[in-house]
Order: C-alpha cells, then sequence, then structure tokens
C-alpha cells in the first residue's frame, strides 16, 4: 500500500473540499463582497469594492448596510420571529414525528417498508404544488370549513388561511419526512435486548420507553431537529403562500430588501447575519449531539 | 403588472438557462397577458421560433435586467420601472426604421408615456391599466346596503366601512409603491409627493385599516373574487375583469365590478423594449412591430380584457371592451388619472419600510 493509496485518499478528500470550497466558499464570499459596497442604479445594482485609480488601488469598503440594521429594529424582530417559528415547528414536528418514527421501526418487515415508502412519497410530488393544495384546504370556502360546517362543528367559517396557523400547519407538514427519516434510522437500530433486560429488572415499558429509548435516541432527535430547524429560518415560500401580513420571518425582509428597495448590499448584509444568527442555535444542537453520543 | 408566485419562482430557476440559438426569440413577458394564436401567428409569419417565458412583478423582471446577461431578447416593463432600468442602461434605443406600425399608435398614449422614456425611445406601449378596486356586488350590497354606491376609494380606506367588510375579505396589492400613493390621493394631497410627512400620511390611513385587511398580495385575489372567498380588491383591471370571466365561466352566482375611484387611480403603461444585450435584436424588433399590427393588438386585448394603445386596432376589438369605462375610462375619469413616479433610492427605502410597517406593524 504504497503511492496508490495515497493518492486514493488525496483524491477522496480533495473531491469534498473542492465542493466546499465552490458551493459554499465562493458564492459566500461574494455575497460579503456585496454586502459590503454601495448600491447604485446600473448593472450590477452596486459599486465595485474596489477599482483602480492613478495606478493605486483603491478600496471602497462600506459598514454601513451593517450598521444600517442596528438602527432599525425591524431586522432583529425578524430574526427573533423566524427563530420562535422555527422553534416551534420542529418542536411540533417532533411530538408527530416521534410516535411515527417509532411505530415504524417497530413494525415487523413488510409493513415497515410500506410504511417508509409512505412517508417519502410526497416528495414525488412538487413542494409548490402540495403548498398550493394545503390553501385548497385551509381557505374561507376549502374543503376542510366545507367538512366542519357540514357536520355541523362550526357555524362560521374558520379564518385559517394568511394566518400564523397555516404557516405551521404548512412548515410541519413539508418538513416532518426529514424529522422522520433520521429518527427512524436511530430507532430501528434499537437493541431489542436492552429493553428486554430493563423488562426483566421490574421496570414498566413507560419507564424503559424514558429511560432507554428516548436517551438513545437522543442523537436522532437532534439530527432530525436540525434538518427542520435550519431550513425553516430561512423559509420564504411556505410564509408567502399561507402566511397573511402578520407573519414576519426574515426571508421576507430579504425578499424586500432585494427586490423591493434593489439594494443588493444590504440584502447581502441581512444574509450574512442571518448565517450568523443560524451558527448559535446549531453549535448549541451539535455540543448537545455530541453528549449525546458519549452517553 | 400581475403577479404570481409560481411562476416567479420557476423563472428564477430557470434564469440565464436560455442557450443561443439560430433565430429564435426569446420573450419574457407578464403571466396570462397574450392572445393564445399571438406567438403561432408571428412564427407562420416570420419563420422565427419564439422561447415565451413569463414572470409576475415588474421587481423580478428587474432584479434580472440588472444582474445582466438574461439572455432575453424582449422584456415588458412597466413604465416607472422602465424608466429606472434606462438609466442604468439596460435598455437599447429601438431602430424606429424597423417599426413601421409606430404609425398604428394613439399619439396621445405614446406621449403619456414619452413622460417616462423621453421620445419613446426605448420603448413601445404594450397594454396598459389602471389600478382600481373590484368587489362583489352582491355581497358589497348585503353589507353597506342598497344605496350605497361604489364609487370611492372610501370602500377601502375608510375603517368603518372596512370594518363591515372585513368578514367577507378586504385584499390589496403587495404594491407600496400603488398602494401608498393611493392612500395619499384619497387624502387630498399629491400621489406624487415624494415627502416624507407626506408617504407617513398615507401610510398611517393604510395602517387604520390594517385590523381589516385579509392580505396583501398582487395575484390571489384574481381567483379569491373569483371563488366568493373574498369580497374587495385593490387590484389590476384586467386582472379584475379576468376575475369577473371566470365566476361567469364557473357559474357559481358571484358577480364582480371593476370601478376607478372617484377621487382618481394609478394609469400605468406596460412597454415592450429590448435589453442592450439581447442576443437578437433584429427578431425583437421583427415582434415589436408585429404586435403593433391592428388586428394582432386587437386579438391581444380581446383575450385579455387590457386597454392597448394602438388607434388603428380600435374599430377590431370587441364593443363589450371598448365601451367598459373599467378598461377604457371615460374622458370624465381620464381626468383623475395620475402617472406614478420614479422614486431615489431613498425614497424607496422610506416607501418599502412605511409598507412592512403597514403589513406588519413592525
Amino acid at each position: 500500500m504504497s503511492g496508490g493509496g495515497k493518492w486514493g485518499r488525496r483524491f477522496v478528500i480533495a473531491v469534498p473540499n473542492i465542493w466546499l470550497i465552490l458551493f459554499f466558499m465562493l458564492p459566500f464570499l461574494v455575497v460579503l463582497k456585496i454586502s459590503l459596497s454601495e448600491p447604485r442604479i446600473a448593472i450590477p445594482p452596486y459599486a465595485p469594492l474596489w477599482d483602480w485609480v492613478d495606478g493605486a488601488l483603491r478600496f471602497n469598503i462600506n459598514f454601513e448596510n451593517y450598521a444600517y440594521m442596528w438602527e432599525d429594529s425591524l431586522y432583529i424582530n425578524a430574526y427573533l420571529s423566524s427563530l420562535k417559528i422555527a422553534a416551534i415547528s420542529t418542536l411540533l414536528a417532533l411530538f408527530i414525528g416521534y410516535p411515527m418514527a417509532y411505530y415504524i421501526a417497530r413494525s415487523p418487515e413488510p409493513r415497515r417498508s410500506i410504511l417508509l415508502l409512505l412517508v417519502v412519497l410526497p416528495f414525488w410530488t412538487s413542494f409548490l404544488l402540495r403548498v398550493y393544495a394545503w390553501i385548497g384546504i385551509l381557505k374561507t370556502k376549502g374543503v376542510l370549513n366545507a367538512v366542519l360546517l357540514r357536520a355541523g362543528i362550526i357555524d362560521q367559517p374558520l379564518i385559517i388561511l394568511q394566518t400564523d396557523v397555516a404557516v405551521y400547519i404548512g412548515i410541519v407538514y413539508t418538513y416532518l419526512p426529514f424529522l422522520i427519516l433520521p429518527l427512524y434510522a436511530n430507532l430501528v437500530k434499537l437493541d431489542d435486548t436492552l429493553l428486554e433486560a430493563s423488562h426483566d429488572l421490574g421496570a414498566s415499558r413507560i419507564s424503559s420507553f424514558f429511560r432507554i429509548t428516548l436517551p438513545l435516541s437522543m442523537p436522532g432527535i437532534i439530527a432530525g431537529s436540525m434538518l427542520v430547524f435550519i431550513p425553516v429560518i430561512g423559509e420564504f415560500v411556505i410564509p408567502a403562500l399561507l402566511g397573511g401580513p402578520d407573519t414576519l420571518m426574515i426571508g421576507s425582509v430579504l425578499w424586500d430588501e432585494y427586490f423591493k428597495n434593489r439594494d443588493w448590499p444590504v440584502a447581502s448584509a441581512v444574509a450574512m447575519v442571518m448565517l450568523v444568527v443560524m451558527i448559535i442555535p446549531i453549535m448549541i444542537l451539535r455540543s448537545a449531539q455530541n453528549k449525546g453520543a458519549e452517553i | 403588472m400581475k403577479y404570481r408566485l409560481t411562476t416567479a419562482l420557476i423563472a428564477l430557476a430557470a434564469a440565464g438557462a436560455v442557450q443561443a440559438q439560430e433565430n429564435v426569440l426569446r420573450i419574457y413577458n407578464w403571466s396570462d397577458y397574450i392572445a393564445e394564436d399571438t406567438l403561432e401567428k408571428f412564427t407562420a409569419a416570420t419563420g422565427i421560433e419564439v422561447t415565451y417565458d413569463v414572470y409576475d412583478s415588474n421587481e423580478v423582471l428587474e432584479a434580472k435586467m440588472l444582474a445582466g446577461s438574461s439572455g432575453y431578447d424582449l422584456v415588458v416593463p412597466t413604465s416607472d420601472f422602465l424608466q429606472r432600468q434606462i438609466a442604468a442602461g439596460v435598455y437599447m434605443p429601438l431602430d424606429k426604421s424597423k417599426l413601421p406600425n409606430l404609425a398604428n399608435m394613439d399619439e396621445a398614449l405614446m406621449a403619456g408615456a414619452a413622460a417616462y422614456d423621453p421620445g419613446n425611445t426605448y420603448s413601445v406601449i404594450y397594454m396598459w391599466g389602471t389600478t382600481g378596486i373590484g368587489y362583489n356586488v352582491a355581497a358589497v350590497t348585503e353589507r353597506l346596503g342598497e344605496d350605497y354606491e361604489v364609487d370611492s376609494w372610501a370602500l377601502v380606506f375608510d375603517p368603518e366601512i372596512t370594518a363591515k367588510l372585513a368578514d367577507c375579505g378586504v385584499s390589496m396589492l403587495d404594491a407600496p409603491t400603488e398602494m401608498i400613493p393611493a392612500a395619499m390621493n384619497y387624502l387630498g394631497l399629491d400621489p406624487n409627493s415624494t415627502n416624507k410627512a407626506d408617504l407617513e400620511a398615507g401610510a398611517a390611513l393604510l395602517e387604520s385599516v390594517r385590523p381589516n385587511i385579509r392580505y396583501f398580495n398582487s395575484s390571489q385575489y384574481i381567483s379569491d373574487l373569483a371563488n366568493g372567498d373574498t369580497c374587495v380588491a385593490v387590484g389590476w383591471s384586467g386582472d379584475v375583469f379576468q376575475a369577473q370571466a371566470r365566476a361567469l365561466e364557473a357559474e357559481n352566482g358571484v358577480e364582480i365590478a371593476y370601478v376607478i375611484p372617484k377621487e382618481g387611480a394609478l394609469q400605468w403603461f406596460d412597454m415592450m423594449a429590448i435589453p442592450a444585450d439581447a442576443p437578437n435584436p433584429d427578431a425583437a424588433h421583427a415582434f415589436i412591430n408585429f404586435v403593433m399590427d391592428a388586428q394582432i393588438t386587437a386579438d391581444i386585448t380581446n383575450y385579455v380584457w387590457y386597454a392597448n394603445a394602438n388607434a388603428a386596432s380600435m374599430p377590431l376589438v370587441d364593443p363589450e371592451i371598448t365601451s367598459d369605462p373599467g378598461i377604457f375610462p371615460t374622458e370624465a375619469a381620464k381626468g383623475g388619472l395620475w402617472a406614478s413616479t420614479v422614486y431615489d433610492a431613498r425614497t424607496d427605502r422610506t416607501i418599502t419600510r412605511l409598507w412592512t410597517r403597514v403589513k406588519t406593524g413592525q
């Protein structure tokens, strides 16, 4: 095992590195660069960060875009509101997704495959169409209200669409499979002998669940929660289609900066800060995950 | 002047994917904004193949134009957006020797459009319209009484009236540069004022009716009005007429009407223009000239129910459309129409910020 193995290893390491440089590092630097420039009416709509004046390189770095975000409470409120919506959605998805993942993992083989297929099945239809379908279900003269009115449960149609409730329904529905799949992968590996031992030692089923299954499934819970929490913070489409004017999320603030104000520099600064804001909860979850792995 | 999120997202995803080919014309136009057979007829007449993409907001078009190298040969921005894009160097001057059908155009309307594009150097009017109010006749009568005449912006700007309508749904366009000036106009202020106090007064009026507004969206109201899901919408003329037509087709008993309020309304022009870096400007000129043919423009108006600026086409347009004061305003109503202004970056930011406050209370 000499030259060939070494080159093979280098190649294997180089592929993800090149990927990260091309698709994360470079776009990140481009956004950073735009966030430090000044807007103007031109193609592209921002001033260059550096130019040559009389043979000297001159930098035009501008931190005003960041300062501007501090002065207006809108941005901080939008970040906080996004974090709140993401946190509540993740918890809701966890309460619904955990029993589902548990049930699938405990099912005998032929049924388990079918159940897993059913979890993945919605992905075969466009995400956008599925969100549109929710508009049809939730709207004032929609399916849900028609059923509830017919059944005599309500007298007046419920106004759900264009409220935060509709946003939560849409987000939890859309992201549920991302939580179920890693959780299932974790739960299915659970060693049955541990549960048998716990049972033999006199623990009830409920106590066994909380003392054995739940702690052991922690890595799955964290992995699944991260897959829901992180994309939901930056979610734009679901609140845009199902949400009302009260739904404040950073995605729509970013849209306004970019399209309505055509201020690419401030839009880039908002995106940079969003990245930083997201790193904090991710670090917390990571450290929780590491602790979970040690158990 | 239409907005549909889906198509925006699809268009964004497809950005830049257009490849240079032999004699192909790449058009980027508003969704639902052309007759069904226009492109077929163009290809039959000229042999030029057409790739046709759609967008649903000026903002999306503008972002693509300002990024450059869009690959499109012909786009249709609204006049005020066009003016700013001309300043950014987005468009090429038209070669009028290739546009003999310019003779068909209505001189007064082209002069109106020249306020944005001096001398009509870069653009020709495609269609034009107004921003007024669409409403469900029966639902509004039921709530405001037989005697209430819908002819004023009070229907959407008076908190007492909107409170009575809130339960059946009132919507507004998500277009701050149209809504805030409309509110200022209702207050008796100049809708084109850039004075911060005036803008704030307009926004404050909108905030006062905000609790009674179901949503701010620029396309959803078409189907919601048609289905009876909402009953009053500030909307673009042709879109409201589309809602009216859909309700008639569905035979669901919903009657939609459009009114240009007596206080006045915004008049806008959607303009055909050629990006400076268009791969096939000759084909784009050929298309502009083709659309200015009297019959072709008449076909488009008959299909989309937006007014055109082609004087020669008028006899060919459905009398039902030409006689509708919501589409072709009466001489008296024309006096109340105002044109939008182009704001400087600072005013733009003020307006967007005020709009966020109106919408979210932040």
